[in-house]
């Protein structure tokens, strides 16, 4: 028998039907929803007349528009609060499962999805949203689709789309104390290059992955998209099971033991051949600082914005825009604002891990604002069970309701022209937080260190 | 889907790598509901020098001379001419949406992110991958001569230039046969309807636990 990667065996067992060349109708287990990418497809719907293939594969939640301050009145902007009714109404009319904005259980839809059970292992899952890639940590098919192709999961439960190509990314060797899962992903990018992964999906492999938990893999998955990756996968080991058990939506009893059994299947068979390889040792990696307009530049916290002779246009118009001057040591980047938030680090392990850095101390004067955005309303639960909220008010930050927030803008939650800000999001383009504004990708353990200070600093030196 | 044949005309050279989604429609303009009218805030935090919101009216707002976009050489240009990997990151379709309502058929890069591809295809935007070779080529005529045209032919995948050079492009039969009769993907799909019908039913006993979550 033919060996397989992860990622051919959830492919394979999701085909309906493929034509000669290739193009594959591709089965869709569940589909996530949210406010932005859906009411085009909702309306597309109902104009065709058509109706909707299995609603019971659906979780639909609000989480780009919400305000993250006090929402007990609803939402101010009206054309936010628009477009968050209509989710409300297209789940109403099309009587779907939906975490509505003062349910609990809301939040940023790559946190939900794996936090109610609602992914799992193995299963194909879609969102409107190229981050949905994040769900590749519990050994799913996880990947971002554009708003005609929600229509179409809509209406058919289907995909048409040609396979991709394998790559696996092989990171051997331990983290040291204050690198993070986000310091590996944000080094693989640097090398690889944003359209590094693009055609193919990623499997994340090796002693460093494996000792990570489900929720480090997910931050390592969200960001495959980062390097061109419409998909990023990792293996099934006890880890992910252990995470997967007793989570709301996911099977009990004998259906349970009928799908552990089924998912202890999902790792690529031993010899197999991957089209490409890449191989990092974590052993080397130190805590990174992405100091451009894109993910790809990134660079080591000790070291300097780059200054090659001849830099690329690219690069150049970076600077500008990031105005900083080649040569400028990160730990000398001062900063006005500080977002520990976005679904690749709003996870209770990232709280927690800011929480012990910023424990006992303070922001530094220079901060107008640091914030922590919890990615659910359970996270957030949790983590003022724990106290987590206290330390960080007591430090200065702001402790906010759950959504996506500052990680794109769409509520208030924004960088004024020219501020910049530590975030543990997964974009640093041009305006991304804000028309001017200067992201600077980070761990939350990084952001939190850099609210202290004022500016970057070595978090290792910290802890 | 309105499909899409043959067209000639103009280049818009923009000339940057990595051209991402959030530069191509911002943030702001998501909040719409609509499919419609995002042409005029195409590139808008690189078009306008002051910030702009969903619904303003664009015409008042100060505008940057210095953009390629705002250069009335190119007004009529139905063909954007970018480097590689334009359309990454974000999978907001908007950005294919606002690209069509400003007037553009035809996006020629050297290469594209995957989704910004595949939502191409859906709305009848045709995204054509040349080698960095030729399209620096195409940036060099077109900074030459501004009026320099461009005949795309779908079904002969082709294009060719006023010199008669011609430059072959890749694409999916299947993409390429859509496009070029504008079906719907969803009726091509539902004609498949028993064979999702039938999978459902082994999947069912395979997978019992995707079923009836709620
Ligand atoms: S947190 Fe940011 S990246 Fe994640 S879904 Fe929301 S807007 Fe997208």
């Amino acid at each position: 028998m033919k060996t397989k990667t992860l990622y051919d065996k959830v492919w394979q067992s999701h085909v309906v039907h493929e034509r000669d060349d290739g193009m594959t109708l591709l089965y869709i287990d569940r589909h996530l929803v949210h406010e932005v990418t859906s009411p085009q497809a909702f309306e597309g719907l109902r104009l065709a007349n058509r109706n909707l293939w299995r609603k019971d594969s659906i979780l639909a939640t609000a989480d780009h528009n919400v305000p993250t301050t006090d929402r007990s009145a609803g939402i101010v902007d009206p054309i936010s609060k628009m477009q968050v009714d209509t989710l409300d109404q297209n789940c109403k009319d099309f009587a779907l499962t939906q975490f509505p904005m003062l349910d609990v259980r809301q939040g940023i839809v790559h946190v939900i999805g794996p936090e109610q059970g609602a992914s799992l292992p193995g299963m194909t899952i879609v969102c409107g949203d190229s981050h949905t890639s994040t769900h590749g940590a519990l050994g799913a098919l996880a990947f971002g689709i554009g708003t005609s192709e929600v229509e179409h999961v809509l209406a058919t439960q289907c995909l048409l789309m040609k396979k991709s190509k394998n790559m696996l990314i092989k990171v051997d060797g331990n983290l040291s104390s204050g690198v993070t899962s986000k310091d590996i992903i944000l080094a693989i990018i640097g090398r690889l290059g944003t359209a590094g992964a693009t055609g193919y999906t990623a499997e994340y492999a090796g002693a460093a992955i494996r000792s990570l938990s489900v929720e480090g893999r997910m931050t390592m998955c969200n960001m495959s998209i980062e390097a061109g990756a419409r998909a990023g996968i990792i293996a099934v080991d006890d880890t992910t099971i252990e995470y997967v058990t007793n989570r709301p939506f996911a099977p009990k009893g004998a259906i349970w033991d009928q799908a552990v059994l089924q998912w202890r299947t999902l790792h690529s068979d031993e010899d197999v051949k991957f089209d490409v390889t890449v191989e990092l040792n974590a052993n080397l990696l130190k805590p990174q600082v992405t100091w451009g307009t894109s993910p790809e530049m990134v660079v080591d916290v000790d070291g300097v914005v780059p200054k090659d002779a001849h830099l690329s246009d690219d690069k150049q118009r970076a600077l500008q825009y990031m105005d900083l001057q080649p040569g400028t040591p990160i730990e000398q980047i001062y900063l006005d604002k500080v977002f520990i938030g976005s679904c690749t680090n709003s996870r209770i392990e990232d709280l927690r891990e800011a929480a012990k850095v910023i424990q006992g101390r303070k922001l530094a004067a220079n901060i107008k604002l640091a914030m922590v955005v919890p990615g659910s309303g359970l996270v957030k639960q949790e983590a003022e069970q724990e106290g987590l909220d206290k330390i960080f008010k007591t430090a200065g930050f702001e402790w906010r309701e759950p959504g996506c927030s500052m990680c794109l803008g769409m509520n208030a939650d924004q960088l004024e022209v020219g501020e910049r800000c530590a975030s543990t999001s997964n974009r640093n383009f041009e305006g991304r937080q804000g028309k001017g504004g200067r992201t600077h990708l980070v761990s939350p353990v990084m952001a939190a260190a850099a609210a202290v200070h004022g500016h970057f600093v070595d978090v290792r030196r910290y802890l | 889907m309105k499909s899409f044949t043959k067209i000639e005309s103009t280049l818009l050279p923009l000339d940057r790598r990595n051209v991402d989604t959030d530069a191509i429609i911002p943030q702001q303009y998501l909040k719409s509901v609509k499919r419609t009218g995002f042409g005029v805030n195409l590139f808008d935090n690189w078009r306008y020098l002051d910030p702009g919101v969903l619904g303003q009216d664009h015409s008042q707002r100060r505008v940057n001379s210095d953009f390629v976009l705002n250069q009335a050489v190119y007004k009529d240009a139905k063909i954007l001419l970018a480097r590689d990997n334009f359309g990454c990151g974000s999978s907001r379709e908007h950005a294919v949406w606002s690209i069509l309502d400003f007037g553009f058929e035809v996006v020629i890069a050297s290469s594209f992110a995957d989704i910004f591809c595949s939502n191409s295809y859906k709305n009848g935007l045709l995204p054509i991958t040349l080698s960095a070779e030729e399209v620096d080529y195409l940036f060099k005529h077109v900074a030459k001569d501004p009026t320099f045209k461009c005949n795309v032919d779908l079904d002969a995948q082709i294009i060719l230039d006023e010199s008669d050079k011609t430059f072959s492009f890749e694409i999916d039969e299947f993409r390429k046969y859509c496009l070029l009769n504008g079906f719907d993907e969803i009726d091509l799909t539902l004609q498949h309807a028993d064979k999702i019908k039938a999978y459902e039913v082994r999947l069912r006993e395979v997978s019992p636990w995707i079923f009836d979550t709620y």
